[in-house]
């Protein structure tokens, strides 16, 4: 593995039209493997943020490196988690999370091996043929998470994926999602409004402030790895919590 | 069972009580003024004694339905995919479309007749044009509609145009293009009749359901003016269930507007 940065970005800033600045001065960089996540209160950008790694939108200045290209260039093996699952309600489970091998012109054979193997990894080897609306929301994100493998990403870009699950669902997910990250050895962005989510995700934690975003505070997270359920309960990690929640409060508007 | 008892049992008793009404008001009126409202009984039996002529006169109309009906889903669907590439080709064509909604089949059928002839041709042609609006207002509007989300998901991947129009934009569509054909199915039979009623017959075809009805009304053939307009609705019926079946392969494993099954 590379010392480069999976993701750099320097002074970048972005602002929509003739609007206010979203993005001000933005540095920040990731290393291969790494999980960060992006907290901060609505408005800051995070969202933004993660928009223009994806190349989805253009930064208005600055300069964002993936894997040392310009965003979503086409040899970056980059994947995106959206807020709900987006699957597409006429294609099966399985024919879903063929859909980026399907846009890449692979082959059936590789397909349905690669499909069956998501699948089985994120515990729906047994619903292949049920449609997305026969499923739970925790079910259609595991399937929207499967999707986003399909192609071994070595970035993947989650915007709060699991902001609309309840909270078991979520922990449940959470454990799940390291797993896959231990499993696949990708780079993760994730954007949440949670801390204990943050905090049991990540190697670090960057804090934005809103209007415009800009980086607030940078916390790193030592907790050892495998993280479980368990994890939840240490001193160490709760300690983390607090800390950030305060960190956190002390940029979000009051109200 | 009680759900499958108020689907079929319900219609059948409204039906029953409409009956019962309708006969209540025949009896009730005096004797002079009953041909004004033709008994059921009556109109029955004018079915029966017109049956060849209503027939012949059903194929003719369902003819010239069809054929006006299946040309306005080739047309829409060629023309919604054009009208869904850019917001500037939308507003330079739909005042145009919508004029051609807004001019009455009446005004339009002699103009037809002198271009294309009397008959069968006309009245596809009227029945084009007013089921073709509908179609193409609910198909743009669904090639247009398509999740921002998975929108991003197919740059993300790079589909490539043919990619995101096949694989996403016209299968999120197909629910607004049935909406469309539904409309359409319901009026293009009235659209055909009211085309036979203003640009005639062809030669030696004997004329549709509308000529039909011109007809009995001249002879003051009231039961069998009513035996016409209950054939009319029966053929709206027919299509009706064809495009619903039609419209239940498509969407039933998928769509929320029908019932969730193994949730």
């Amino acid at each position: 593995m590379s010392l480069c940065p999976v993701v750099e970005l320097q002074a970048v800033a972005k602002r929509f039209g003739d609007g206010p600045p979203v993005l001000e001065d933005i540095s920040l960089r990731a290393h291969p493997g790494e999980m960060v996540s992006l907290l901060g209160p609505s408005g800051c950008g995070k969202s933004t943020l993660l928009r223009l790694i994806a190349g989805l939108t253009p930064p208005t200045a600055g300069s964002l490196r993936v894997e040392g290209r310009p965003p979503g260039d086409p040899a970056a093996s980059v994947a995106f988690v959206f807020q709900e699952a987006t699957l597409l309600p006429w294609l099966s489970v399985r024919a879903n999370v063929e859909v980026p091998l399907r846009l890449g012109g692979a082959a059936a054979a590789d397909r349905a091996a690669t499909s069956s193997r998501l699948l089985e990894l994120v515990g729906l080897g047994h619903r292949g043929d049920a449609y997305p609306r026969q499923l739970s929301g925790g079910q259609r994100m595991r399937v929207s998470l499967a999707r986003a493998l399909s192609l071994s990403p070595r970035l993947l870009l989650l915007d709060e994926p699991f902001g609309a699950l309840d909270e078991m669902t979520r922990e449940r997910l959470n454990e799940e999602l390291l797993a896959l990250q231990g499993a696949g050895s990708w780079t993760g962005f994730f954007v949440t409004h949670s801390v204990a989510e943050a905090v049991f995700l990540s190697h670090r934690i960057l804090i934005l402030s809103a209007h415009p975003g800009r980086l607030h505070a940078e916390v790193p997270v030592p907790l050892p790895h495998p993280r479980t359920a368990e994890t939840r309960l240490q001193p160490d990690y709760l300690r983390l919590v607090a800390q950030v929640s305060r960190q956190l409060r002390a940029v979000s508007p009051a109200g | 069972m009680p759900r499958l008892n108020r689907r079929l049992l319900l219609p059948v008793a409204t039906g029953l009580l409409f009956l019962g009404v309708w006969q209540g008001v025949h009896l009730y009126l005096s004797d002079d003024l009953r041909f004004l409202l033709p008994s059921p009984g009556m109109v029955w039996s004018a079915w029966g004694e017109h049956g060849d002529l209503l027939r012949r006169a059903t194929a003719n109309t369902a003819q010239g339905a069809l054929l006006g009906f299946s040309l306005a889903v080739a047309v829409s669907a060629g023309l919604s995919l054009l009208l869904s590439l850019s917001a500037s080709i939308r507003s330079s064509l739909y005042p145009y479309l919508m004029a051609l909604q807004m001019t009455p089949l009446p005004i339009l059928a002699p103009i037809c007749v002198i271009w294309v002839g009397a008959g069968l041709r006309s009245v596809a042609l009227l029945t084009f044009v007013i089921a073709f609006f509908p179609l193409v207002v609910n198909t743009t509007q669904g090639l247009i509609a398509t999740d921002r989300n998975l929108v991003e998901l197919f740059q993300l991947y790079r589909a490539r145009r043919w990619q995101q129009l096949f694989l996403l934009r016209i299968p999120a569509a197909l629910p607004y293009f049935f909406t469309g054909l539904r409309i359409a199915a319901t009026i293009s039979p009235i659209g055909a009749v009211v085309a036979e009623m203003n640009a005639g017959s062809s030669a030696g075809d004997g004329g549709g359901l509308g000529f039909q009805a011109v007809i009995f009304a001249s002879q003051a053939k009231y039961a069998a003016l009513f035996a016409t307009a209950a054939t009319t609705c029966l053929l709206g019926f027919a299509l009706n269930a064809a495009v619903l079946a039609l419209s239940w392969t498509a969407l039933h494993a998928w769509h929320d507007s029908y019932e969730r099954t193994d949730r």
